[in-house]
Formats: C-alpha cells, structure tokens, sequence
C-alpha cells in the first residue's frame, strides 16, 4: 500500500476520537433513557440559509417578471420554483440563459391524486387482522411549492458554473394535459418527454415524435397515474408483508 | 393482387419489424440494418434500426423497452428497506453504487446521518462497484474493436474486486447492504488488508490495459476521432459521467455536489479529456479506474471506528418532503426524486438513471457514421440495459 499522506491520518484519528465520544455519550444516554422521555431533549432550531441558491433565486425572478408562482429553497439542496403552464417553455429558457443552466438533468411528472386502492401494503389481502381497514378519503397534498391541479411536471436542470440545480414545476390542466415541448431548448427533453407521455398521458406539443419508448405499441393506460391498478399486487399477499408486521415487544 | 419487387420487400421489412425480427432488407429509400435485440454489443436486450445509404447511416434509432420492469411503479407498493433490492437490479454490474443515492435521499428526509464508519464504508464499497463495473468496460470496449484477449482479462481481474464485495455483503451482484442510518454489517476481519492487495492487482490491470488496447494502432484508428461529442451537445442531451468528462467538461458529482459520502476527506483529481471522441472516453474511463484504486487506497487507511448503524426506528416511515440525491456512479449521474407523503411506502420515485441521457444522443450522434463505427461508439458510450430501461 502507499504511504498514507500525514493530515488524512490526523483527520481519520479525529474522527475516531469523535466517534468513540459519541459511543460513550450515547451509552450513558441508554442509561438515563429508561426514566426519561425520550423527547426530552430539547429541540435548537438551526435556520439553514443558502446564498447560492438565493441568489439564483433573485436571477430568475428578474428574469421571469413575476411569473414564479411559489419557490423553496432547500439549504445545499437547491432550488425548487412553480411556474404557470403557460410559461413552462420559458422558465426553461430562463433557467439556460440567465442561470447558465446548461445541463439538463431529467423531466418527468407526478400524480398527485391519493391512490385509490389505499396503501397498497394495507390491502385486503395482506391484512393480518380479519377486519380490513377502511380506507379515508384522502386529500391531495402537494410537495415543495404546492399545486392546484392533479397533474404536476417537473423538470431538473443545473448549472456547472453557479453549481445549483433547479427544479421547475408546472400544474396541468386536469381536462387536458399538455405542455410545450422542451426540445428546442435541451435537445435531450425528448425521451424524457415520451417516457411522460405513455407513463402519465400528458400531450407535449411541437414534440416529433410521441411513440411509446418502452410500451409495446398497443398498450392500453398509463401506467404510473395513481388510478392504474398493479394487478399482480391486487391478486396475491406481498411476501414481504412480514417484514412490517410488529415484533411482541413492539406491540403498544 | 400484382405488386412489384420493392413493393414486396418493403412489406417484408414492415412485418419484420413489428414481429422484431432481426433482418436486413433492401428497398428503394436505401438499406434498414436491424440491430439486436440481440447483440454482444448491446449488454442486453437493445435493438438499433439503422437506415443506410451504402455504409453510410442516414437515421439510426434505439429501441428499447424489452427490460422495462417499472420500478417507479413496484417502488410505490414496497416499503422503503424493500426499495434497496428493486433498484439493486438498476445497474447490474455496479450495484451497490444504485442502493446509496436511494439511501441518502430517505435519510436526508428523516434527518437522520449515518455514522462516520458507514460513511466511510459506504464509499469504500461504492468506489469498488466503480472498479468491477469499469473494468469490464475496459475489456469490452476492446472486443467490440475486435480484439478478443482483454475481455478475459478483465473477467479474471474483475472477479477479485467481487469476491471482496462478497466477503462484506454476502452478494457478488446484489449485495442489498445498504441501510437507511448506516449499514446492515461491519467489515469481516483481515478485510482492509485483502482489499490493499487487490487494489494493487487492479492497479496491474490497468497497466496492463493500457498496454493492450490504448496503445494498440488497430485501436487508435477505430476510435480516434469518432463520434464526437462536442460539450454543448453533451451537457443539453443531459450526458453524465465519463461521457461528458470525455467532451472536455470537468464536472464531477463527487467533487462538486457530494451528498453523504467521505470523498472531501481523500486527496484526488478528476480526470478530462478535450476530444469527445470514442477514444477520450475509454481513455478517462482507464483513469477514473486507477483514481478509484488511489480513492480506496486513502479510504481503507482511515476508517474511523464506531458503530455502523445510526439509531433508526424498527419500522422505518419517511417524514413528507421532497428529495433530490444524485452521485456520480460508474456509468454516470444517478439521481432518486423521492416524494413522501408520511407513510411506510414512498409516493412517488423517480429514478435518473445515468444510461437512459446518455443512449438519448444516439440518434444525433451515429447519423452519418459508419456501421462499423455504430458499435465501438455504442460501446464507448457504455450503457447497461436495466440502467436504461429501469
């Protein structure tokens, strides 16, 4: 082996000397555990802030005039903005020209409708106890920047130079879903853009070429829109069921 | 019903295409050269439909979708340990390199940090998956030029670098090893040692590569300057990895966005190359194989003690947000969108895989090459099929 360079042997010591701390603080801790609640602690509150992606922050809005619905900043994470769908080609065009974000990362969509065969791990098959939960009616709840329809796109792009990536949502109608191509901007939006179209059944306008990419031809559905059953899964238990069931000691 | 000889051949092409039939048929708009589905060049199932003009290719078009297993689909019906085996399957012959970003992006949502051991462990273990994944590439770049010999090679050497996996993980393919907050099991004893000793092994490997195949005229004269990459190109069709350092752009996920991982606490460099050719791109690869080897070195030398596993409730449920991980895998950037909503399962899982940007240039990048040049481009591009077809 070669010879180790002297501050990586330093710094692997510190990080031993910190972890074997850690051990014996966590052993008195198991200690004290027993009487004391384990919420105790309590909780400091560290505001992250992130300048970077702030700042790339400040860049779009000049460059979009008001037309960022909602942004999230994730401190060291990036950056997440909501556009209208109307403005969905040129928030990407924003984003290459005046952010510099030349890579183009990946777009896809996502189904926002609760599933309504419920959790799937809780279906009637699967349930050790003879009653069947009843499934609630659940709300939709949106992500970071929320939403207002069933039908979200997103699109990641990054920027080597500034090192941020940015994620761009857009709502889409739920009566007919479509958008603007991304192509003439990132040529690489175009697998992408199909794989959304079979997966979710969106419609992407000025797209060449909208056959399936990975779907047989004939395939009827769009197989990751919540309410498209995975039928090997409603016709027998997952196996794997025990692997959530409660130990004894768990039990409440 | 009188038709005339074209008219026949055509008919012919159309029923082969749709039955996916290998065929090579000639008709008056030129010749359609069928590709695979089958074919030592394309590491599974991927089929090429070429239209040539005399040797040259006038449109040449991927088809894929004969491994589509939908695991953005079965993702949202496993709970989050049961994710690690589906997404395993993802890049085959790297797969412990697939289960980390999964990992650190439901991490990152419950706020939990693995100890520094895992930390360390984990890299260890990632940069080997980078060793036995490249290294077959070395060898099979080689035999789609045409030279046999390297190939073995390869599958001699790589085996080392996979018996060390399987001593950790108890999998040469699968290991399934990693946990959210730490991992599942410490190193076996005598471990680190062994790993010195094959990492000189591969170190020879790479000379010996280097020797074989980057010196060799045959092969300097089938790869320099074919299918060029210009950078733009390759930073708009999203490539990542060794393809877009081999277009001369000098980004690294491990270096520039690293999540989780202890690659700030080694000393070491990210190789470019300016030409974008075939060339550039196995000659980074050959790089990146020796850097791993400098990686693991520094890492086996300095790995903390402590626990491996972060205190984690039994049954693991992911607070809702939203998750964006990517590292740099061998075959490129590999990233998971993980959307919780506070249940056992996840919402939604999106998964970048590296080989699905990277196999979208082709289209752009084999118009007007020769068919010769079709598979030593295809082979320098480097894909794996499951990481395509996900």
């Amino acid at each position: 082996m070669a010879e180790i360079p002297e501050h990586l042997l330093k710094r692997a010591q510190a990080a031993r000397e910190k972890a074997a701390a850690q051990k014996k603080a966590e052993g008195e801790d198991s200690a004290q555990s027993e009487k004391a609640e384990p919420d105790e602690e309590p909780e400091v509150e560290v505001v992250l802030t992130d300048e970077n992606a702030e700042a790339a922050l400040a860049i779009l809005e000049t460059a979009l005039q008001g037309k960022i619905l909602d942004s999230h900043i994730a401190p060291g994470r990036g950056l997440w903005i909501r556009v209208a769908i109307e403005d969905w080609r040129s928030a990407a065009k924003a984003a290459k020209e005046s952010l510099d974000c030349k890579f183009f990362d990946w777009l896809s969509a996502i189904d926002w409708m609760p599933s309504p065969y419920g959790r799937e791990h809780e279906t009637e098959q699967d349930s050790v106890t003879a009653e069947p939960e009843e499934h609630d009616e659940k709300e939709m709840e949106w992500g970071y920047t929320g939403g207002e329809t069933r039908f979200q796109l997103i699109c990641r792009v990054y920027s080597i130079s500034r090192k941020i990536g940015v994620m761009i949502k857009a709502d889409l109608p739920d009566s007919d879903p479509r958008a603007l191509s991304l192509i003439p901007i990132y040529a690489g939006a175009n697998w992408h853009e199909r794989e959304a179209r079979e997966m979710f059944g969106l419609t992407f306008d000025e797209h060449p070429d909208l056959r399936n990419i990975y779907l047989p031809g004939d395939f009827e559905g769009h197989p990751l829109r919540k309410d498209y059953p995975l039928l090997s899964r409603r016709m027998k238990p997952w196996p794997g069921i025990v692997d959530v069931e409660l130990l004894p000691g768990d039990e409440e | 019903m009188v038709t005339t000889e074209s008219e026949q051949m055509a008919y012919i092409a159309a029923q082969a295409a749709d039955a996916r039939v290998n065929v090579e048929v000639e008709t008056d708009e030129g010749m359609t050269l069928n590709l695979g589905p089958q074919h030592p060049a394309t590491h599974g199932t991927l089929r090429i439909v070429a239209k040539l003009d005399g040797e040259k290719v006038v449109a040449a078009e991927p088809i894929m979708g004969y491994m589509h297993r939908g695991y953005e689909k079965l993702t949202e019906v496993r709970t989050y340990p049961q994710v690690t085996t589906l997404v395993n399957r993802i890049d085959w012959l790297g797969s412990f390199a697939n289960e980390v970003p999964f990992i650190l992006a439901a991490e990152q949502l419950m706020e939990v940090e693995a100890p520094p051991r895992a930390q360390w462990i984990r890299t260890v273990l990632f940069e080997l998956s980078r060793i036995a994944n490249i290294s077959l590439f070395l060898g099979d770049m080689a035999v789609q030029v045409g030279a046999t010999t390297p190939v073995f090679y390869a599958f001699r050497d790589r085996e080392f670098v996979l018996n060390q996996i399987e001593r950790v993980t108890g999998g040469r393919f699968h290991p399934n090893f990693d946990r959210i907050g730490g991992l599942k099991d410490d190193l076996p004893k005598g471990w680190i040692e062994e790993t010195g000793t094959v990492i000189g092994k591969m170190r020879d490997f790479c000379d010996e590569m280097e020797e074989l195949v980057l010196g060799n005229e045959i092969f300097q004269a089938r790869t320099r300057g074919i299918g060029v990459i210009p950078p733009e190109v390759a930073l708009s069709y999203g490539l990542s990895g060794a393809n877009l350092r081999g277009s001369g752009v000098d980004w690294d996920i491990r270096r520039d966005a690293n999540v989780g991982l202890v690659y700030d606490e080694v000393d070491w460099k990210v190789w470019t190359h300016p030409d974008g050719d075939s060339f550039s791109r196995f000659w980074v690869r050959l790089q990146e194989t020796r850097e791993a080897c400098n990686i693991l070195e520094q890492l086996l030398g300095g790995i903390p003690a402590g626990p491996i596993m972060a205190k984690v409730p039994r049954i693991i449920k992911v607070p809702a947000g939203e998750a964006y991980v990517a590292t740099e895998n061998p075959l490129g950037e590999m990233g998971f969108y993980l959307v919780s909503q506070g249940d056992l399962t996840p919402f939604r899982v999106k998964i970048r895989s590296a080989s699905f940007s990277n196999m979208s240039i082709t289209p752009w990048l084999l118009k007007g090459v020769f068919v010769p040049d079709i598979i030593s481009i295809l082979a320098s591009l480097y894909f794996i099929l499951g990481d395509i077809d996900r």
